[in-house]
């Protein structure tokens, strides 16, 4: 066992990990942040994204020892300061952009990357970086319309498909 | 998985120090090795992560003009910073999907050699020189079939070295689950020829094809290309295609990078 020390949401963490824990099982097992959901635990799905020093990695992909040190932020931090709900989860909400919501802190998680890089995207490009999170409930259209609300586009003009 | 020791070394000389030991495997980016381990497919007693050594990090130019990788460098930095070779940005920028081009490394790809990735294609394509800890390997002598490659034990991607081509394209029809190559190609010009590499379609993994890369060097058309066919009797055939099917896209596709290029 190793101690691993990270930031996670602003707070330190730390705790001790085998070699082998994946960042998904310290943050959902040992600092019990469950937001984090792991669907397919084959990299495959998208559902565990997280962000790792502000870019978006799998996390049932990387074991927790590398995240040793770094600043790591999940589903749970990404409300306002006072409880509300910010830009990305409002749209969610305000557009329906999920069914069951199993997906949907992977799919918030990658939204934000991709909004922090392309604050202005097209829907082609919100689809082609969507690519690595899987809804099984297909409601991709959506949740594609929620990312386009949240960057500040008009989503009148997206037609169901 | 079974379980492991951690190492995460700070230069390459402390690397190669702890893979010295027994069953010590490097760990580029993961995204290959880690489900492999989940499928207890591979036991190493310790990973040896590359990610945090420095020197084996970014983009940058030789002197010679060619564009030279950090081993530990992650897709998403090369689609980023390789901007004076576009082709071989956008090979990296379609790797995958966008968290694991955050994490997975081009040395991880070609150290491991997966028959249906994209980074063999382009070293190959690209005559690249794959440099080691101990050595520089040239792309035509590293790739040794699929999964098999000229590393020894115990020895590392710190660089790869690209010269830059007059042209090149990757084009890549996507296995749609696994978002692999069904069959990828990959097209450069240089002025002293056109290299050809095909990831996706052979038993033996990535290969160049020499029929295709004389006709391009005599007249770099598509049409260069009509007529000319490869066998499907030693390609990879399974529930996504047979072996005849993947030869047919590996002439469609290196059309369509001619095309493109």
């Amino acid at each position: 066992m190793t101690q691993v020390s990270m930031t996670v949401n602003g707070k330190a963490a730390s705790g001790q990990v085998e070699g082998r824990t994946l960042l998904s099982s310290f943050l959902r097992d040992e600092l019990k942040l469950t937001g984090t959901h792991v669907g397919c635990d084959t990299s495959q799905c998208g559902a565990c994204v997280v962000h790792v020093d502000g870019i978006a990695v799998k996390s049932c992909t990387m074991l927790a020892a590398e995240a040793d040190g770094a600043d790591v932020s999940t589903i749970e931090g990404q409300a306002n300061a006072d409880g509300s709900l910010n830009v990305i989860q409002q749209a969610f909400q305000d557009h329906h952009g999920l069914q069951c919501g199993f997906c949907t802190p992977g799919m918030v998680m990658s939204a934000a990357a991709l909004l922090k890089d392309n604050p202005k995207p097209s829907e082609q490009e919100v689809r082609d970086y969507l690519e690595g999170n899987i809804c099984r409930c297909t409601g991709y259209h959506n949740i594609v319309k929620a990312i386009m609300a949240a960057s500040g586009q008009d989503v009148g003009a997206i037609a169901a498909e | 998985m079974y379980n492991f020791d951690f190492e995460k070394p700070e230069s390459v000389a402390d690397a190669i120090a702890a893979l010295q030991g027994e069953e010590a495997q490097a760990l580029g980016g993961g995204q290959t090795l880690i489900p492999t381990l989940k499928q207890r497919l591979a036991s190493p007693s310790t990973l040896v992560s590359l990610k945090g050594i420095a020197e084996m990090q970014g983009v940058c130019m030789g002197d010679d003009g060619s564009v030279c990788i950090g081993g530990a460098t992650n897709h998403a930095t090369v689609a980023a910073e390789a901007g004076a070779y576009p082709a071989l940005a956008d090979t990296a920028a379609h790797i995958g999907d966008p968290a694991v081009r955050n994490r997975g490394t081009i040395g991880g790809s070609l150290a491991n050699n997966d028959p249906s990735a994209c980074y063999p294609a382009a070293a190959l394509g690209s005559g690249a020189t794959i440099v080691t800890n101990a050595r520089q390997i040239a792309a035509d002598d590293y790739f040794q079939g699929m999964f098999t490659t000229a590393l020894d034990e115990g020895e590392i991607i710190t660089e790869v070295r690209f010269p830059v081509p007059e042209k090149a394209n990757y084009q890549k029809f996507v296995q749609p689950a696994s978002r692999f190559a069904l069959v990828g190609v990959y097209v450069a010009k240089y002025a002293d020829g056109v290299r050809v590499a095909i990831t996706g379609a052979s038993n033996d993994g990535v290969f160049r094809w020499a029929e295709a890369e004389a006709a391009l060097s005599a007249n770099f058309s598509a049409s260069a290309l009509d007529g000319l066919s490869l066998s499907g009797d030693d390609m990879i055939s399974d529930l996504h295609g047979t072996g005849e099917y993947r030869a047919h896209l590996c002439a469609v596709m290196t059309k369509r990078a001619v095309a493109a290029a």
